[in-house]
């Protein structure tokens, strides 16, 4: 009777270290995957930049300089490597875009130059994907941060190689929130 | 947001439950009617005349069994083409217009904001605004707006809609939503079909009076050894249950899908961090009142809003949330203002 009991115990431990095993895997392949879609859209991004100021070079010859920020921090953008420097030359990026777009906007005679509203809304949404697969990496990974601390799953974090996943953290104060460019044209 | 990741895997874990419990019961409820036509006509006709016609193999219960399974098998499979093509909706492959191109870029963000699979989008040929969202899982999903509501949302509104539907997916409202509007429309069928069938037999068992009365004095001669009461209670429960199943299967569709309006409300905020547009759309959704022609009865509480006519939506309380297939937008509008809109 009482080895029946021991019995029991240990299975109904072993199958909780299993799912609180899994479950921290499972997370932990979420928050990677999360960080690859960023990685796709940052590069989406970095493709499409080049198109777009060959179309607005000719009107915009007299703004230089807002032109060859964008095409500088793309570059910076492009070579940067590991969260924080990313994080920062991507910031860098889509303030420089951000300068770009609001020139637009003060030359109307741009919109009906060729494509540059279809370029505009494909940026948009590009810099809506980048700032959502941000946006979702962040959730995941305060998620599995969350769930790793928490007692008991946190006795499973060793054995799962389970450790804190570094957040994308905003330094410009002004795109904190809600970072969305919208240039649509209505 | 902390708990969120196991709020929404109980939610899935739930709906799935409820879904596979749906399938069983309405297997159960068509072999309650097939059976219990069974016992009802292997009672009427038990008589020890000989040559007589004696009701002994199931043959109505058995039917209706195996009618149901294929109905259930159905729904689960076909249920979302079958929702996708009451509305004539078709499939928006290669964007034509600046709007359309504008849609596929938002379902795009907001598949990634939900971190799932981007669903097929469908366009509702209807100047009504309104959308919805049907499939098993969410690998294999779809989501449909009108044409009303491509012209009439700003970028911000439409995103703020897809999210919502994106939402039903991903909590498997849509498995749940999309087998009820299947069976809604399975029941509803059965009940006219038999309704119309008594109605008829009806009528010629009164050109055959004699008959029916010799057979059912046979009944009556039976009641002294006890089957005699069985009989008309039997026929009772049989016969209401055939008549109020249409109605109860409408009300828990509502019941149903009420609930997750305010869930998929909140998730919808969750992945845009924009309560403010999706109220914003919900108000300008909600301000036309044509009714969604496209979309039937038995799709209705797969929208964002009721497709029908609004007037319940105005009446909260009681009245109004038993008869809606959704909550009253100002109640939704004030959630979402709470959550920071």
């Amino acid at each position: 009777m009482r080895s029946l009991l021991v019995l029991v115990v240990v299975l109904g431990l072993l199958f909780w270290m299993m799912s609180a095993y899994n479950r921290l895997i499972m997370l932990k392949n979420q928050v990677a995957n999360a960080w690859k879609q960023i990685d796709v859209q940052l590069k989406r991004r970095h493709d499409l930049i080049p198109n777009l100021v060959e179309t607005v070079k000719g009107a915009l010859s007299f703004e230089r300089e807002t032109l060859e920020a964008v095409v500088q921090a793309r570059t910076r953008a492009v070579s940067a490597t590991g969260v924080k420097e990313v994080a920062k030359a991507e910031g860098e990026l889509t303030q420089a875009l951000g300068r770009l777009f609001a020139l637009t906007e003060a030359y109307p005679d741009l919109k009906a130059l060729g494509n540059v509203s279809q370029l505009q809304e494909e940026l948009t949404s590009t810099e809506n994907k980048i700032a959502f697969s941000r946006q979702h990496y962040n959730d995941v990974a305060t998620t599995y941060n969350t769930v790793q601390a928490q007692v008991p799953t946190n006795l499973m974090a060793g054995l799962a190689k389970a450790s804190p996943a570094e957040l994308w953290e905003i330094d410009d104060p002004l795109e904190r929130g809600v970072p969305k460019v919208d240039i649509s044209l209505k | 947001m902390t708990g969120h990741g196991n709020d929404l895997f109980s939610q899935q874990e739930s709906n799935r439950q409820k879904s596979s419990w749906l399938l069983m019961s309405f297997v159960f409820f068509f072999a309650w009617l097939g059976f219990g036509g069974d016992i009802v006509l292997y009672l009427m006709s038990n008589s020890p005349e000989p040559g007589s016609y004696q009701h002994g193999l199931p043959w109505l219960g058995i039917a209706a069994t195996v009618l149901a399974s294929g109905l259930a098998w159905s729904a689960w499979k076909f249920g979302p083409q079958q929702v996708l093509w009451s509305t004539r909706a078709m499939e928006l492959i290669t964007p034509g217009t600046p709007e359309q191109s504008r849609l596929v870029h938002v379902v795009d963000e907001m598949a990634i904001a939900a971190g799932m699979p981007r669903p097929r989008i469908w366009i509702v040929p209807d100047e009504d605004p309104n959308a919805f969202a049907t499939g098993t899982d969410p690998m294999h999903a779809s989501i449909a707006v009108t044409e009303g509501l491509l012209a009439r949302l700003d970028r911000d509104e439409l995103q703020a809609v897809i999210a919502h539907e994106l939402g039903h997916i991903a909590r498997y409202d849509t498995r749940l939503m999309t087998i009820i509007a299947a069976m809604v429309g399975a029941i509803a069928l059965l009940s006219d079909g038999v309704g119309r069938v008594l109605f008829q037999s009806g009528r010629m068992g009164a050109n055959m009076g004699r008959v029916g009365t010799r057979s059912l004095g046979r009944a009556a001669g039976r009641r002294s050894s006890g089957t005699g009461t069985l009989l008309p209670i039997l026929l009772v429960v049989w016969l209401v249950s055939l008549l109020v199943a249409p109605l109860l299967s409408r009300l828990m569709a509502m019941a149903i899908s009420r609930k997750r309006e305010f869930l998929a409300d909140a998730t919808a905020a969750q992945y845009t961090r924009n309560p403010g547009a999706l109220i914003r759309a919900l108000r300008k959704i909600d301000d036309v009142r044509t009714p969604t022609l496209a979309v039937g009865r038995g799709a209705a509480h797969l929208c964002i809003i009721d497709p029908s006519d609004r007037r319940f939506q105005r009446w909260s309380g009681l009245t109004g949330d038993l008869l809606a297939s959704h909550p009253a937008v100002e109640e939704r509008v004030r959630r979402l203002e709470a959550m920071g809109g």
